[in-house]
């Protein structure tokens, strides 16, 4: 889904600078780099994300040590994962975007690099159904742990009543 | 409580298991820790959280945009106007909104206040928390006066639906600049005065220094914000790392502890306070008569596409990430909740600590459940 052109909110410095550093740090050609409003995108391949979450923790030039926030945006056909990071030594910032199949929607967990990410991962399977591999404890987080069915999906009714 | 105890094959006893809440009234909430002990010793402790989920993300995507904004109010519900504003500036964002400056002025004015409304209402209850029965009465006053300004303002004392996408509702009532100074007054006489009652307290600090300190490599790790993270040492604060509104106008000051014990985390909020005041007051004089709703057109329908805004509210970085498909309901909404972050470190913070500290260091990270579980 590609945004429209924003006019006033542009890239920032740093931010300019990150995308062009990335693509000679990452070296991988099955990832596709774009921007979106004010932020640096990357499209990454679902089997690729531990090894470059890893990568971006830890490389010394980007330093990605604050997972801000991870969610799961359902289109229908694919299930989007965002991964909205930032580093507070560098000053930059990011989405990582993961496409998923909808019908087996798995994933490596990122919670051995960001702790913060537990919870998060939590919450998705919970709401979404995705499948966080290697997570701790992949238990339901919000809702009780009988319920049936993932109530973020688009697929789940809303309202079951009738309007009258 | 309910108390299990562990017995192994002799018969003699291992660790106990003790469910503390959901009805317990140091969880601030519907929240249950279920701590395992040897002794007095904390050995793990695991939290469940869910009392409180009410979809609201869910109920966002078959909502208008404007009726989103009162689902907004009931997130975090001790500091309604912060989750309005992140909110309205997620659909400005995408709508490419210029706003006026009155409209940001009141929104500054209002927002900071509600911050120092929620930072009184912790220090009573932290007061509570760790034994001290007087603060909370002095908590409740000074946010009080709050309170009945905000009715005053927007009609309402929780939820005000008050900051709309494009400005805000309607302009400030007459006379609320006299009524502001004077609350300001107040204010001012009250946080010194609060300041005294507890700060140095000598069993106030016993119970709180040097408790539970966090790392500033966890802190982050775990994706901890606002005065927690601030109270490790790291200056971080969305408003002047990344500023949004008019935050770039002021000259403010952000206090940092040097530990990252109970007690600093107590204290940041303390200086942050006055900070905010001192917002306020500058914002009062730079604020002039003016629009307070920028022009667009009466059903908000932001074109495709997605965003993410963060703000600073009183518990931490706020983000919403908003995705729009062109329609008049939003495609989908995330929260990033600030209390939902900082009370996944809960369960490092307890590991090891005295079971009498539980209830302290739960109380310092100041969560509010209708934010975690949304």
């Amino acid at each position: 889904m590609e945004g429209t052109e924003h006019k006033n909110i542009v890239l920032s410095e740093v931010n300019q600078k990150l995308l062009e550093l990335l693509p000679s740090i990452l070296n991988e050609p099955d990832v596709e780099y774009g921007t979106k409003i004010d932020e640096v995108v990357l499209n990454v391949p679902s089997n690729l994300i531990h090894p470059i979450c890893k990568t971006l923790h830890l490389n010394t030039e980007l330093f990605f040590d604050y997972l801000r926030c991870l969610s799961v945006v359902d289109y229908k056909d694919i299930l989007e994962i965002n991964y909205h990071l930032f580093s507070y030594t560098k000053r930059h910032k990011m989405v990582l975007k993961c496409e998923l199949n909808p019908k087996k929607p798995v994933i490596s967990s990122v919670s051995n690099i960001w702790k913060a990410a537990n919870w998060f991962e939590r919450e998705s399977h919970d709401l979404f159904g995705v499948v966080f591999k290697d997570h701790p404890s992949l238990d339901r987080l919000l809702l009780p742990d009988d319920f049936e069915g993932n109530p973020g999906l688009k697929s789940y009714p809303l309202h079951e009543y009738k309007e009258w | 409580m309910e108390i299990n105890k562990n017995v192994n094959e002799s018969g003699s006893m291992v660790d106990m298991l003790i469910n503390m809440g959901p009805q317990h009234p140091s969880t601030h909430g519907v929240f249950r820790l279920v701590l395992q002990l040897d002794g007095e010793l904390i050995v793990d402790a695991e939290p469940h959280i869910g009392y409180l989920h009410r979809g609201s993300e869910k109920l966002c995507e078959a909502e208008s945009y404007s009726q989103v904004v009162t689902l907004f109010d009931r997130l975090d519900y001790v500091a309604n106007l912060n989750g309005e504003l992140a909110f309205c500036m997620a659909a400005e964002k995408l709508l490419e909104l210029e706003i006026p400056d009155r409209a940001w002025y009141i929104r500054t004015i209002l927002c900071e206040l509600n911050r120092i409304a929620s930072h009184m209402l912790f220090y009573g209850v932290y007061g509570l928390d760790a034994g001290a029965m007087t603060p909370v009465l002095y908590g409740f006053r000074e946010r009080e006066r709050i309170q009945s300004l905000f009715e005053q303002v927007t009609g309402a004392r929780m939820m005000h639906n008050y900051i709309r996408i494009g400005g805000v509702k309607e302009d400030l009532p007459s006379g609320f600049e006299n009524k502001l100074y004077s609350v300001i007054d107040e204010l001012d006489a009250a946080i010194e005065e609060c300041d005294e009652l507890l700060t140095q307290n000598e069993a106030f600090l016993a119970r709180t220094k040097n408790v539970s300190r966090l790392p500033i490599e966890d802190a982050v790790n775990f994706g901890v914000t606002g005065p927690i993270l601030r109270s490790t040492g790291l200056i971080e604060d969305v408003r002047i790392s990344e500023p949004y509104g008019i935050y770039d106008r002021f000259d403010f000051g952000i206090p940092i502890g040097n530990t990252g014990d109970c007690w600093d985390r107590y204290y940041v909020r303390m200086q942050e306070m006055r900070e905010s005041l001192s917002i306020i007051k500058q914002a009062m004089k730079q604020i002039e008569p003016g629009e307070i709703q920028a022009k667009m057109r009466r059903i908000v329908r932001p074109p495709e596409g997605e965003c993410f805004v963060r703000t600073e509210s009183p518990r931490g970085d706020l983000g919403v990430f908003l995705v729009s498909d062109g329609s008049q309901n939003p495609y989908r909404v995330k929260v990033r909740a600030p209390s939902f972050a900082n009370l996944q470190a809960i369960k490092h913070m307890l590991e090891g600590v005295y079971v009498a500290d539980a209830v302290v260091i739960l109380g310092s990270l100041d969560i509010v459940l209708g934010e975690v579980d949304r």
